[in-house]
């Protein structure tokens, strides 16, 4: 690995990569070094999801029929799927949580709170930056557990709450959906704000000030000016975040378990109550199936808003 | 107008910090039920402070071996990520294939891939492969799974190493692994760091993966083990589950701080994203 790799000639000045037809094999040669991570990701990504097209179809299963011989069952899968009320269920509690918690909160948060930052008080940053922060490197469980704890009928803002005279519930029993929402938007809003925080640091200050000068006031400033130059990071950050937002699953499951009934069970915990509880797994791997198509349409979405951005 | 840009300051500072109050609120339950003998669940600061609920959560079966075990499954699986993605990164840095874009644009993808979507077919493959409740067999998938983004983000600083440093090295005669690992890696030493600390950090938090894959209770990270606070003997004793939950923080948080205090704050991502 470290010695017998040829020496590749290269003139100073010039880059290899423009290099006119090296040999076929010296090109494979190079790219030799992939081979680890690519047999990895064969494995153990491509393998999965393509044995995911392939179980959807069946009626594979731990027990019954199922599972002594397996059979393709053609499309009843997915006509059993779209056809059943806690599978619709699921789909529209998964982009309720999306939308709120990650397009919404996390997104305009995370924005909102760069663009405070970038004024404010170098103390009252740090303290803010500290809190959000620490909010998002605690382990998925441990969040799961302080939202509960503030959430629930003895909790946090029950407290507050009755303080200022409101009327307190138990919100993991009213209304799980927002309160798993607002539990995901308080532990991912970091990751936005360090990428917007980022993005905005490399908007030069003088076209900004030249706007100021002509006139504009600066919610116009905002979405005339600043906005557009950091619209690559805003789709690149609405992409990864809807992305890992779709398949939350730990928080969800430590905070309701997707209840009480169905009432917070996303399609990740639709997914696994169907192949591990019910050991449906070909029913499961259909559902997985259309998770996977979900978020390719997001990424597609958001690609060629990246796409056409860069032309 | 000077004055009217000092209201506009104060204003921003006291939403700020409003939203900052916002986030700590919960933070402060895990750190005053932590020391407090009967802690519920609401904020509240201990009468009698008390380290009791440290004391008994810190044994064997509690804290150190579902540390321990973290430590080698987040550790092992972060190695391998770090291995793979800077082998991966160096060819996808260097030299400019029709191969290259698709398979960057490949692996973008799959950094939003949701894992929680393949963990069926996984499980099915950890047993046909006899691999479930191995820490070995966790450690492959946990560092797969992690690999896209860890060679998106080597690839970023990587390209940041300028290759004429290397050309030079070549008309010595030094081969490209020999230029990678005496050249460009003592150069982008933090890039790597940030890589690994993250890699760490993402799966220290890791719930579904271990949850999955792992059974034997003497295998269980810390990230699954923390469940059994929610055993079958009802309300569970908080102050000990805010003191564990601490005690099992601790380790991101000084990694965090110490990338931080290196890097300075917003740092690598903003390279990461730029893409």
């Amino acid at each position: 690995m470290t010695t017998t790799a040829p020496a590749v000639p290269a003139p100073i000045g010039s880059k290899p990569a423009d290099q006119s037809g090296p040999p076929r094999g010296a090109k494979l040669f190079k790219m030799l070094p992939l081979a680890p991570a690519i047999g990895l990701m064969l494995v153990f990504l491509a393998g999965p999801i393509l044995y995911c097209v392939y179980a959807a179809f069946t009626n594979m299963a731990l027990t019954g029929t199922g599972a002594a011989n397996v059979q393709f069952v053609g499309l009843d899968n997915f006509r059993k799927a779209f056809g059943s009320h806690a599978f619709t269920n699921s789909i529209w509690l998964t982009l309720v949580f999306t939308l709120i918690s990650a397009i919404i909160g996390q997104n305009t948060l995370g924005l909102g709170l760069a663009l405070l930052m970038r004024r404010s008080t170098k103390v009252v940053r740090s303290f803010v930056g500290t809190a959000v922060i620490g909010a998002w490197v605690l382990p998925e469980v441990v969040a799961a557990y302080l939202l509960s704890a503030f959430f629930n009928t003895d909790g946090t803002l029950n407290v507050i709450l009755h303080k200022v005279g409101l009327p307190g519930q138990d919100w993991l029993y009213a209304a799980p959906i927002i309160a798993v929402s607002i539990a995901n938007i308080w532990r991912g809003t970091a990751f936005s704000m360090l990428v917007y925080s980022a993005a905005l640091s490399e908007v030069p200050k003088e076209i900004e000030e030249s706007a100021e000068m002509d006139g504009a006031t600066g919610l116009r400033r905002l979405i005339f000016v600043t906005l557009p130059m950091i619209s690559r990071a805003i789709m690149t950050n609405l992409m990864l975040i809807t992305l890992q937002t779709l398949s939350v699953f730990g928080l969800i499951f430590a905070m309701t378990r997707g209840g009480p009934g169905t009432k917070s069970q996303t399609l990740p915990l639709y997914m696994y109550e169907q192949a591990f509880s019910f050991s449906q797994i070909g029913y499961g791997t259909a559902i997985a199936l259309v998770m996977l198509a979900i978020g390719a349409v997001f990424s597609l979405i958001y690609l060629r808003g990246l796409n056409s951005e860069a032309a | 107008m000077i004055a009217r840009d000092r209201v506009s300051k104060l204003t921003q500072n006291l939403v700020l910090l409003f939203l900052g109050v916002l986030f700590i609120l919960p933070l402060l339950w895990v750190l005053f039920a932590s020391v407090n003998r009967t802690a519920g669940l609401r904020v509240e600061l201990p009468t009698d402070p008390t380290f009791a609920n440290f004391k008994a959560v810190l044994n064997v079966t509690t804290t150190y071996r579902p540390v321990l075990n973290g430590i080698v499954l987040c550790g092992g699986s972060a190695l391998l990520t770090m291995l793979c993605s800077v082998l991966a990164a160096y060819p996808l840095s260097r030299f400019k294939t029709k191969f290259n874009r698709p398979f960057l644009l490949t692996v973008l993808f799959c950094t939003g891939l949701p894992i929680t979507a393949v963990m069926v077919p996984v499980y099915g493959l950890f047993v046909q492969l006899n691999l479930v409740d191995t820490l070995g067999g966790t450690i492959l998938f946990m560092a797969t799974s992690s690999l896209p983004f860890a060679i998106w983000l080597t690839k970023t600083f990587m390209d940041g190493v300028p290759i004429s440093l290397e050309e030079a090295a070549w008309v010595d005669g030094a081969s490209n692994m020999q230029a990678l690992r005496r050249i460009v890696l003592p150069l982008m030493w933090p890039g790597i760091a940030v890589v690994g600390i993250f890699t760490f950090i993402g799966m220290w938090g890791n719930f579904f993966v271990p949850f999955m894959l792992l059974l034997s209770p003497e295998r269980l990270p810390a990230s699954v083990s923390i469940f059994t606070f929610f055993g079958q003997y009802g309300e569970p004793n908080y102050g000990q589950l805010a003191a564990y939950s601490l005690i099992y923080t601790m380790p991101v948080l000084l990694l965090y701080l110490l990338l931080s205090r290196k890097l300075g704050g917003a740092f690598a991502l903003g390279g990461a994203i730029k893409g």
